[in-house]
């Protein structure tokens, strides 16, 4: 009885909790750099339903979602991590942990929340529920490409030192087991896992060549490969580092973006030979497959970050060049690749195209707008 | 809407109007390496504060030139010299934009 009075009265009080109850798998969270704020979005309903602000510097910001798609876990630039709630549309907390931060990511278990840092360098570990520090892991350098490896582990590469860091918290959270690797190669810019997390591609700036590093070999073996990419042409001046995460494995083939050249480079996944060169209308900065893996869609550093190309795997050729405006930053496909979402830094807005016909479907206005992310990435290995 | 790069990179003294452009060039694109509010990233921090004391021309020389061997790239391609300086003048009083 008193337990019915109770629930009679919760209802009184919050009238529109049913209609509220919602779940949050076609939801996302786009990332207004300028403003520091976070706006929610809805897929199905192609709109904005609400925004989330007080974040701090969100320049170059991503984020992470817990395994019930409820929560994100935002890296700021200024060293901000901050968990969010997306139903609530709430900050739930925020801790300042470093003065440069780049990147995170979050284990396999959701337990742990990893951020990579520029300044002081090295990585530090979070409970993922309290935001309280787990591990400190200092390693002498700017960290890059952070990623989740299955087993509660995470992988890192270091920009300073040419290393990759493999972290297993699996046993001892707070006390990692620490595999190095040396001699990867000089500065590495950014970092890829597959899908399956065994393959951890790493790009390096400071020299030709790419370093493919096997995790399922114990130790894990790193192989270099294309070690003359760029080596025939003059390097163009890079005006932003191009990104390795959302690349693609599309049918044993890697594509990934050339970094001071106006290239996608198209590698065999079996024996990092490289395959074709794809030319481009300017510097890549992501290259990210369709979910179905048959289209690449690239976009561009400045000067030509106002277009976006469409690659066909199967022909590799440009099939189709968009221009959606000034300061196209990211691309972001619905999980099962019926729609594409573009946000267009300059012009305060994010498109939405069909991915098949390119046709605008619609738009969504947004403070200069960076990154996309949608839900579904809670699910994926490497993201 | 600005397209600040679509524009060739004008000769003589920079005007209100690309001054606006190149103000947000160095926010948006400077910031993509040095932070939206220039205190750091891949590139070190760049804040007046940071650069306090140093040759105008010396800076524009690194942003024409980049800095060979380091990630920070020539911006000759895409800048005028007077352009270059009118940052460099800019880098060194303006507040954290
Ligand atoms: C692709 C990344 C990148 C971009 C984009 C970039 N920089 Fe840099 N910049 C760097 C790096 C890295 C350094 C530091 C090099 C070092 O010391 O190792 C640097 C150094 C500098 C320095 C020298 C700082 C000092 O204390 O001597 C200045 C000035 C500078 N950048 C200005 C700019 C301006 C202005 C822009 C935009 C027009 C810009 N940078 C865009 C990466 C970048």
């Amino acid at each position: 009885m008193i337990f019915r009075a109770i629930a009679l009265l919760m209802l009184l009080i919050a009238p529109a909790g049913a209609e509220e109850l919602r779940g949050t798998g076609d939801l996302g969270l786009i990332v207004e750099r300028e403003a520091g704020s976070l706006l929610v979005v809805d897929r199905s309903e192609r709109a904005a339903i609400g925004r989330i602000e007080g974040l701090g510097d969100l320049s170059h910001a991503s984020l992470v979602y817990s395994p019930d798609e409820r929560f994100a876990y935002v890296f700021g630039r200024d060293g901000g991590l901050t968990k969010v709630d997306i139903l609530t549309r709430a900050i739930v907390n925020r801790v300042v942990q470093a003065g440069n931060s780049i990147g995170g990511a979050i284990s396999d278990d959701g337990r742990l929340v990893a951020v990579s840092n520029y300044e002081p360098g090295g990585v530090k570990v979070f409970d993922a529920e309290t935001l309280e520090l787990v591990a400190d892991i200092p390693m002498g350098s700017k960290t890059v490409g952070i990623a989740d490896v299955p087993g509660g582990r995470f992988v890192v590469a270091t920009w300073d030192t040419g290393e990759v860091w493999l972290l297993d918290h699996s046993a001892e959270p707070a006390d990692p087991v620490i595999t190095k690797l040396t001699g990867i190669g000089a500065n590495p810019y950014d970092a890829l896992l597959t899908g399956d997390g065994r393959t951890y591609i790493v790009g390096l700036f400071g020299e030709k060549g790419l370093t493919a590093v096997d995790l399922w070999q114990d130790p894990p073996r790193a192989t270099r490969f294309l070690p003359d990419y760029g080596k025939d042409q003059p390097d163009l001046p890079v005006y932003k580092m191009p990104h390795l995460q959302g690349w693609t494995l599309a049918d044993g083939i890697y594509a990934l973006p050339a970094v001071g050249l106006h290239q996608l480079l198209w590698v065999d996944a079996a024996t990092l030979s490289e395959i074709a060169r794809t030319d481009l209308a300017g510097q890549p900065v992501f290259a990210v497959a369709r979910p179905d893996k048959r289209e690449v869609w690239v976009n561009f550093a400045p000067p030509d970050n106002d277009k976006v190309q469409v690659v066909d795997v199967l022909t590799r050729q440009v099939t189709d060049t968009l221009t959606p405006g000034k300061g196209v930053l990211h691309m972001e496909f619905a999980p099962r690749g019926r729609e594409v979402w573009l946000s267009v830094r300059d012009e305060n807005r994010v498109e939405i195209r069909d991915a098949r016909s390119h046709e605008l479907l619609g738009e969504i206005p947004a403070q200069a707008p960076s990154g996309i992310f949608f839900t579904d990435r809670a699910h994926r290995t490497g993201l | 809407m600005l397209a600040v790069l679509a524009l060739p990179a004008g000769a003589g003294p920079v005007t209100p109007d690309r001054a606006q452009e190149l103000r947000h060039l160095v926010r948006q694109d400077c910031g993509s390496c040095h932070g939206l509010r220039l205190t750091g990233g891949l590139g070190r921090a760049i804040t007046p504060a940071d650069l306090a004391g140093r040759d105008p021309d010396e800076l524009t020389t690194v942003i024409l030139d980049g800095m060979p061997g380091t990630a920070m790239p020539g911006w000759r391609p895409l800048l005028s010299e007077d352009e270059a300086r009118w940052i460099a003048d800019y880098l060194l009083q303006k507040e954290t934009p």
